[in-house]
């Protein structure tokens, strides 16, 4: 634990070497220690991120969370980019890899990096985080209530993205799966079907559904959120990020 | 959950802004998601963008669902009330 840390603005290199915003929050001192990648979720790069980010780095962890929608509107408010990237059809998965791609290699290059990144996302950022898990080389990715890593979108809801069933078979990191059990998107079937493949693939993965808890949970300033599911979900992910971002 | 869902509105309209500046603007985006602010998990929202804006500025409204029906009726109540003339630019 450290909470001594040093927030700032950083740019790197993301997808087509474009230069893109991050948010960079690293523990005092010059000790070793493990990366977070943190993606954020579908309403920006906004404070209850970088409050997140914040909160791993008083863990020990060099972390940084991207602005996905930095090419969008590169000096707009985080809701306002928010909604442009939205108006422009979102951010294609190939641009999100790309992005974690150039995050990802930034955090291992700095002086205190033991060379260990995980990855987490909330939301749209879980779905993310599992397709950054089955492309790029990170040691742990944890999914907090993503939608569409599996299940088929209804007809009715004209998404822009497809689920990662053909992709799940390449994850190349231990899993850590934080979902409400009264969530529709992702419903407790579409978790089974994401538990049920990682079995069948013999991925290293933790599942945990938690009852009387809906999407969002660890939303601090929503009415989702949950102070038992979420407290026991960052036990969770501090165990997880403690076994395999070690140095 | 985050929807992804978005369609888009062609719209001939003016919108009043930050800083209190009016801007002509011509897509409506309308979805159905989180709000930024609303005292609700998901609401309809709808932004009008000023397309000369390099920051995102916009007109944005959240509202829950039931809100937006209603807001949808009173368009349609008073559009059908006004004399079918005035209606054609």
């Amino acid at each position: 634990m450290s909470e001594a840390i040093t927030a700032s603005f950083v740019m790197f290199s993301g997808a087509n070497d474009d230069q893109v915003q991050g948010y960079l929050v690293m523990p005092d001192g010059s000790a070793p220690r493990g990366s977070v990648l943190v993606l954020h979720h579908m309403p920006g790069f906004d404070r209850g991120s970088k409050e997140i980010a914040r909160r791993f780095a008083t863990m020990g962890y060099n972390v940084l969370c991207p602005n996905l929608y930095w090419r969008e509107a590169p000096d707009a408010a985080p809701d306002d980019a928010a909604a442009v990237a939205r108006a422009n059809g979102g951010v294609p998965d190939e641009r999100l890899i790309g992005d974690a791609e150039g995050a990802v290699a930034y955090l291992r290059a700095l002086q205190t990096s033991n060379g260990k990144v995980g990855v987490i996302g909330y939301c749209s950022g879980g779905r993310q985080s599992v397709l950054v898990a089955c492309t790029v080389e990170v040691d742990a990715v944890v999914d907090c209530y993503g939608a569409f890593v599996t299940g088929i979108p209804s007809d009715r809801f004209p998404l822009k993205v497809t689920n990662l069933v053909d992709q799940l078979p390449a994850l190349k990191a231990p899993l850590l799966g934080l979902f409400g059990a009264d969530d529709q998107y992702p419903s407790p079937e579409h978790v089974a079907e994401l538990e049920e493949i990682l079995v069948r693939e013999g991925k290293v993965h933790t599942i945990v559904n938690y009852e009387g808890t809906g999407h969002g949970f660890f939303t601090t300033d929503r009415s989702a959120y949950r102070f038992d599911s979420a407290n026991d979900g960052w036990a969770r992910i501090t165990e997880f990020y403690g076994t395999y971002l070690k140095g | 959950m985050c929807t992804y869902l978005t369609v888009h509105a062609p719209v001939i309209a003016s919108a009043k802004g930050p800083g209190g500046a009016w801007f002509e603007t011509s897509d409506a985006v309308v979805y159905f998601d989180h709000p930024v602010h609303a005292p609700a998990e998901h609401t309809l929202n709808i932004d009008l963008p000023n397309p000369r804006s390099t920051t995102g500025e916009r007109v944005a409204i959240e509202m829950t669902a039931a809100s937006a029906r209603e807001l949808m009726k009173a368009i349609a109540d008073v559009l059908d009330t006004v004399p079918i003339e005035l209606t054609v630019n």
